[in-house]
């Protein structure tokens, strides 16, 4: 730097700051200094109730309180435009030291205008820390103020809120709440000020107290609801809301104090929704043994706690078709095998009709269990729901997965959406091949026990189309082996 | 059945719609309330107003209108065989329900969805009646995210797009086959047409916009959608291959991934084993990767594993670095921004800070070290001129060198 023309060696300039937040000042102040050539290491710069940076130990009355007489012709004072920015932020935090900093950053600017720039240089970057955690402040007031309806003598609502922000931001960011809430009369009170609103002009406050705010709004039941169920507790990671929202926030977020309940439920939670949402975790079955065995132990739906046996499919696993059914009946949960019932016999008398030959395909269920009402002594038949069917898909799919059949037979509308996952009109789909997934050919057609609840022509009829669906599917296997 | 209260219903279709990933309120265009009626401002972020326990940030009010529903789609807490307790707001609540919440400064708008009832197209006029009631019967200015159903009439969706801030349509899941086989009610053509029109719509109002001051704007924060990870079979070199492909058709701003969950009253046809929440961390990486580093799709599912899944251990970059350790190391002294993008460890900001430094002074290690966040991530991929990671990129044990120690902690 040049010589220090102006000032008396050895003097040293103690700065009062009317607030803590006044840029504007320290602006104004700092042009002065450098224009008087005082050097970063003669100046301390003192907030309200403050001791200063640099002279702490000699006390704030110590030091010139005037600045020197300005030079006849001043030089003009250059900092870049990044660095009023930044400064601007850096200047409302609460570090005692942040005015020393600006100025002794404005002052080595002079020298080097691309100072700011060379971020790798300690004091560039302490300055861009000190602008970041302010802007974070800020944010998280945008963030976390919230407010209380109270009803005012004439009758208005009024907003009130209570916030302690770590930073002198409350001024800063009064415009933010203004735009926000232009029509709506409001007051943020913290412990470095307050401001209020009405609508039309800002007012500035004194400090206040926790107690001055009030204590609490009906709605914020309503928000606390609301937090508590958006919250999955499938996906906890504490870590990563802690980030965010730190503790020392809590306290003045009326929906924080959930947050320990949450954690502890999750857990309990996610346990009982898997137990609930049907399975436990197990891997897919490789053989057709594996699908006995794990049907028989599986309790995934209420059917399984009938007290009745789980039927396991029959057939060689290499079938080229699969017969699938609907569920076993009586007679089959006593004997233990798929159709051997009154609609099992039936059916083998139709197979044999069209040619099919049972013993070579695999006959099973959509459900595995026999789903039954007592009525007396006699165990009535219930039609499988929706749910149990897609329950027990589980079982139907590793079948097909092990014996790998070229075409699948649908007997009726649930063996259908056992094998589709989804329910469809079995007169619409029938005569025709439905591709699955893995590239076999579906048929559905009906159930035969639908035959046995009908009588006289509209038996006869239907069984003519049941017949005519067996015959085209023999036509189809036939083709498949040529 | 009993008259449910306002906060049981609230705590309903709050439930039901956590599904949804996405509670973005930013990229909007920027308005506020003064001079207007009512509340409300979007200044170009998006503010985060909570945060629950499960780590992802409460900016909007995101509840369903209904979870009635007349679809069956399997992986869904709301389809319609599931045995979930129901329950439907009317517009009108849920416009109440929004303002309360935001004039207390809890939310920063509303992200309103719905499942179907008597009609698509009667849910979407529902959906829209709450926009417009906000927008126009209290001149409500905050952010509203609207989830348009591809079945519904063009028109109505249209009407959706001019008063929210943002439309969003879910793929769900990125096969077709998946798609087929877990929501069979629903159709990848349809929905794809309606992410082409909404597309379509953006431009050419973008473009009135340019030409008349006064032109109404249309989803101003753009369209974006919703992918389920881990339901179908489908792998993450498919899965970032089919977002590529979704950003470069449809012009979406986010494609979001959802870990799928185990939802009480699961379907059985899902699989058993959800994946492991990383997985979702994993793609989003790769989706930053594309967005902002520079990074083809087809480089990113390089950096998989055989089984075309990104691995879980390391990041998508630093998997990428260990298989093509030939590019390596970069010279942060002369190396162009787009290979400096590519050192696992360094950031578009640390990036952005070593290219205005190194016009200033030349960059030694302990310089990299006070630009980036961690210099032992950074060390073996580049150098400087005091430093030369020769034996380090070489070391077969490098991954061993970097992956953190600790294993990833599957919650359960």
């Amino acid at each position: 730097m040049t010589a220090m023309q102006h000032v008396s060696l050895g003097a040293h300039y103690a700065i009062h700051l009317p607030a803590p937040d006044n840029f504007a000042f320290w602006r104004e102040r700092a042009r002065g200094l450098v224009q008087c050539d005082v050097p970063p290491d003669r100046v301390s710069w003192i907030e309200p109730g403050g001791t200063g940076d640099l002279f702490a130990s000699e006390g704030p009355a110590r030091g010139e309180k005037r600045l020197p007489p300005l030079p006849a012709d001043p030089r003009a004072v250059r900092a870049s435009q990044r660095f009023i920015t930044i400064a601007r932020s850096a200047a409302l935090h609460s570090d005692p030291a942040r005015f020393g900093l600006l100025y002794r950053l404005l002052w080595r600017l002079q020298s080097n205008p691309r100072l700011m720039e060379d971020k790798a240089d300690p004091e560039v970057r302490r300055l861009e820390e000190l602008a970041k955690s302010v802007q974070r402040d800020a944010h998280k007031m945008h963030a976390f103020v919230r407010f209380r309806e109270v009803e005012e003598e004439d009758g208005t609502p009024h907003f009130v809120a209570w916030f302690e922000p770590d930073h002198h931001i409350v001024r800063a960011e009064a415009a933010f709440f203004m735009r926000r809430f232009a029509n709506m009369r409001w007051s943020i009170l913290t412990p470095r000020g307050s401001i209020h609103w009405d609508g039309e002009t800002m007012r500035e406050g004194p400090p206040a107290r926790r107690e001055d705010a009030p204590q609490g709004d009906p709605v914020e039941a309503l928000w606390r609801s609301y937090y508590a169920s958006i919250f999955n507790p499938a996906r906890l990671k504490v870590g990563a809301m802690l980030s965010e929202m730190p503790k020392k926030y809590w306290k003045n977020l009326p929906e924080a104090e959930l947050i320990p309940q949450l954690i502890a439920g999750a857990q309990a939670r996610e346990a009982a929704m898997v137990t609930a949402g049907a399975r436990a975790e197990r891997a897919r079955p490789v053989s057709l043994a594996e699908v006995a065995q794990g049907a028989a132990a599986c309790r995934d739906c209420p059917i399984a706690d009938c007290g009745t046996r789980a039927v396991a499919g029959e057939g060689p696993p290499q079938a080229p078709l699969m017969i699938v059914g609907e569920q076993p009946g009586d007679q089959e949960d006593l004997a233990g095998r798929p159709f051997v019932g009154p609609a099992g016999q039936l059916l083998d008398e139709h197979l044999q009709a069209a040619g099919i030959d049972r013993a070579g395909a695999y006959v099973t269920n959509a459900v595995k269990h026999f789903k039954f009402a007592w009525k007396g002594k006699h165990r009535l038949h219930q039609s499988p729901g929706a749910k149990e069917i897609d329950t027990c898909r589980w079982w139907l799919e590793a079948e097909r997965a092990i014996v790998q059949p070229r075409l699948v037979l649908a007997l009726g509308a649930s063996a259908a959406r056992g094998l589709l996952g989804k329910t469809v009109s079995v007169t619409r789909e029938r005569g025709r091949a439905i591709r699955l997934d893995d590239g076999a050919e579906l048929w559905v057609t009906v159930h035969p026990s639908y035959l046995l609840r009908l009588d006289g022509p509209a038996r006869d009829e239907q069984a003519a189309l049941f017949a005519a669906d067996l015959a085209r599917l023999r036509e189809r296997l036939g083709e498949m082996a040529g | 059945m009993a008259q449910q209260s306002l906060r049981q219903r609230l705590e309903i279709l709050a439930d039901a719609a956590k599904y949804d990933a996405s509670c973005a309120s930013s990229g909007t265009a920027k308005k506020n309330s003064l001079g207007g009626k009512g509340v409300g401002s979007t200044e170009g972020m998006g503010i985060c107003h909570a945060y629950a326990p499960d780590g992802r940030c409460i900016s909007l009010l995101k509840i369903l209108l209904t979870n009635h529903c007349i679809f069956d789609c399997h992986y869904c807490i709301n389809r319609k065989s599931a045995n979930t307790p129901r329950a439907r707001f009317t517009p009108q609540e849920v416009v109440d329900l929004t303002l309360n919440f935001y004039r207390r400064n809890y939310i920063e708008g509303l992200f309103l969805s719905s499942g179907i009832v008597k009609s698509a197209n009667h849910t979407m006029e529902q959906l829209v009646e709450v926009a417009r009631i906000l927008r126009e019967e209290h001149d409500f200015r905050g952010y509203i995210h609207l989830k348009t159903i591809p079945e519904a009439d063009a028109e109505i969706i249209h009407a959706a797009g001019l008063y929210a801030d943002r439309v969003s349509i879910n793929v769900e899941l990125p096969t077709t086959a998946g798609l087929t086989r877990l929501a069979p009610d629903k159709n990848a053509g349809q929905i794809e047409g309606a992410m082409g029109r909404t597309k379509a719509r953006i431009i050419e109002a973008k473009d009135e916009r340019k030409r008349f001051r006064h032109a109404p704007r249309f989803a101003p924060a753009g369209q974006s959608t919703q992918m389920i990870v881990g339901a179908d079979g489908a792998n993450d070199a498919a899965i970032i291959g089919k977002a590529s492909r979704l950003y470069g058709t449809f012009g979406l701003r986010r494609v979001y991934y959802s870990a799928f969950s185990p939802i009480p009253d699961a379907s059985a046809v899902l699989p058993l084993k959800r994946p492991p929440l990383l997985r979702e961390h994993r793609l989003y990486q790769s989706d930053w990767l594309m967005r902002f580093y520079g990074f083809a799709p087809q480089e990113v599912a390089d950096a998989a594993e055989a089984d075309g899944n990104l691995p879980l251990d390391i990041d998508p970059k630093l998997a990428w670095a260990l298989k093509f350790r030939e590019s390596f190391p970069v010279d942060v002294n002369r190396a162009p921004r787009e290979l400096l993008l590519r050192v696992p460890g360094l950031g578009t900001k640390a990036v952005a800070r070593i290219l205005t430094v190194r016009r200033h002074r030349t960059l030694r290690l302990e310089d990299v070290a006070r630009l980036t966040a961690s210099v032992a991530k950074v060390r073996p991929f580049i150098c400087t001129v005091d430093w030369r990671p020769t034996f380090l990129t070489d070391r077969a044990d490098l991954r061993g060198l970097l992956v953190r120690k600790s294993e990833q902690l599957e919650l359960f």
